[in-house]
């Protein structure tokens, strides 16, 4: 085995931890290969896992954040316009906080220092879709391939999306308030030590609010791995069915959970035969579009602009289904 | 004084307020401490990240949750 894989195996997907778990469930007297030894071997291996790699992973991609305050990412993007302008705006989407709801007084501080929707939509649309944990994750849970692919239709969306939104000419669509706010130029600047404790701020303060979907989220992934019987999931999301997307995208919209969350379900439901554009749907329409955010977002835009921000996006994810569905077999 | 809290009343915001209120009482300054909770208010201030801490209307700290002494050298 190539060095590459075998660290791949060894510290993303972390094998050794799962045939840990695996003997410590035979330890105490289960049989992994039973029903109930398998949703316990796989909640404990999952949820350690998930953990783990979210620590480290938090920990590095905060101390590069602290590097990205959003002052500096207005400034960054002011001025600018045009497809590169937009490709850029979701590549720093991506190194942008974990939530959504975040996303809203960003979302003021760029209107208001007059950057274009298209920019800012870009921004919007890729900050809570793509982020350089959940790449690493997906590599961790499927592999390689599947985590570059899911990045680069990320991107493509958010592109697509605040393009779309631009050309629409709905500049008149948002809040007067929010043309009226005061721009502050000044970039607080950070001395390592304290990007250092940012960054282990930011560890715990993630940690702490996304253990509870971590939990429920890998609560599920177990009960479809070991008591959903394959012919159900399939019936109901299998490949054939071309109500897959469409449903897997309509349950997604109002759920609110981190993508963190979600991958655990995506994992057990590909585990189970369901094509990877359907669960690929899923998670994207779980981050990209909540009910939370979507009423936050009211505050400060009209309801035309917002159900086409809706839509925009919603068609986005099932093209991106639709398609990947198509090509499953490339990855898997 | 007037000690404002910016945030949409996320677990930061609230250890942001005791530590302001903490770092008030230390100082010996009587200080009134205000929740902004409200996102129009919160951008008023050109803040991007919460939670943001205004004292007497000026913006002194965005986006950091800042201990009891840190607040202290503000005030």
């Amino acid at each position: 085995m190539s060095i590459f894989g075998w660290m791949n195996d060894q510290f993303l997907r972390m094998t050794w931890l799962n045939d840990l778990v695996g003997q410590g469930v035979a330890g105490i007297g289960l049989d992994p290969a039973s029903r109930l030894g398998g949703s316990v071997q796989f909640f404990v291996y999952d949820v350690v896992k998930i953990f783990l790699l979210l620590s480290v992973l938090i920990f590095a991609i905060s101390y590069v954040r602290s590097h990205f305050p959003p002052e500096r990412t207005r400034a960054i993007l002011g001025g600018r316009s045009g497809l590169g302008a937009n490709v850029l705006a979701a590549l720093l989407g991506t190194l942008t906080p974990f939530c959504s709801c975040s996303s809203i007084p960003l979302f003021i501080g760029f209107t208001a220092a007059g950057l274009p929707l298209a920019i800012t939509f870009s921004f919007l649309i890729s900050s809570p879709l793509v982020d350089l944990a959940s790449v690493i994750l997906l590599a961790s849970i499927f592999n390689w391939p599947i985590a570059l692919a899911y990045v680069a239709v990320g991107l493509v969306v958010a592109v697509i999306g605040g393009t779309v939104i631009g050309k629409l000419g709905m500049e008149n669509q948002v809040a007067d308030f929010v043309r009226t706010v005061p721009v502050s130029g000044n970039v607080e600047t950070m001395a390592r030590t304290q990007r250092l404790a940012y960054a282990r701020d930011q560890v715990i303060e993630i940690i702490h609010r996304v253990w509870l979907y971590v939990l429920i989220g890998v609560g599920i992934g177990a009960a479809i791995h070991n008591w959903i019987p394959q012919d159900t999931i399939t019936a109901l999301l299998g490949q054939d069915k071309w109500w897959a997307v469409p449903l897997a995208t309509a349950v997604g919209i109002p759920m609110y959970a981190d993508i963190f969350g979600t991958l655990p379900i995506a994992e057990a439901l590909v585990g189970k035969g369901v094509g990877l554009g359907t669960v690929l749907a899923f998670m994207m329409a779980v981050t990209a579009l909540s009910l939370p955010s979507m009423i936050m977002l009211k505050r400060v835009v009209r309801m035309p602009l917002l159900l086409t921000f809706i839509c925009v996006v919603s068609a986005g994810i099932l093209t991106i289904g639709f398609a990947f569905n198509e090509i499953t077999h490339w990855f898997i | 004084m007037i000690i404002k809290i910016l945030g949409s009343g996320c677990k930061k915001c609230v250890t942001l307020g005791e530590n302001a209120k903490a770092a008030a009482a230390a100082a010996g300054k009587a200080a009134e401490i205000v929740k902004v909770t409200d996102i129009a208010q919160i951008a008023a201030y050109g803040v991007m990240s919460t939670p943001g801490l205004v004292v007497d209307e000026k913006v002194v700290s965005t986006g950091k949750v800042l201990s009891a002494e840190e607040i202290g050298k503000l005030l």
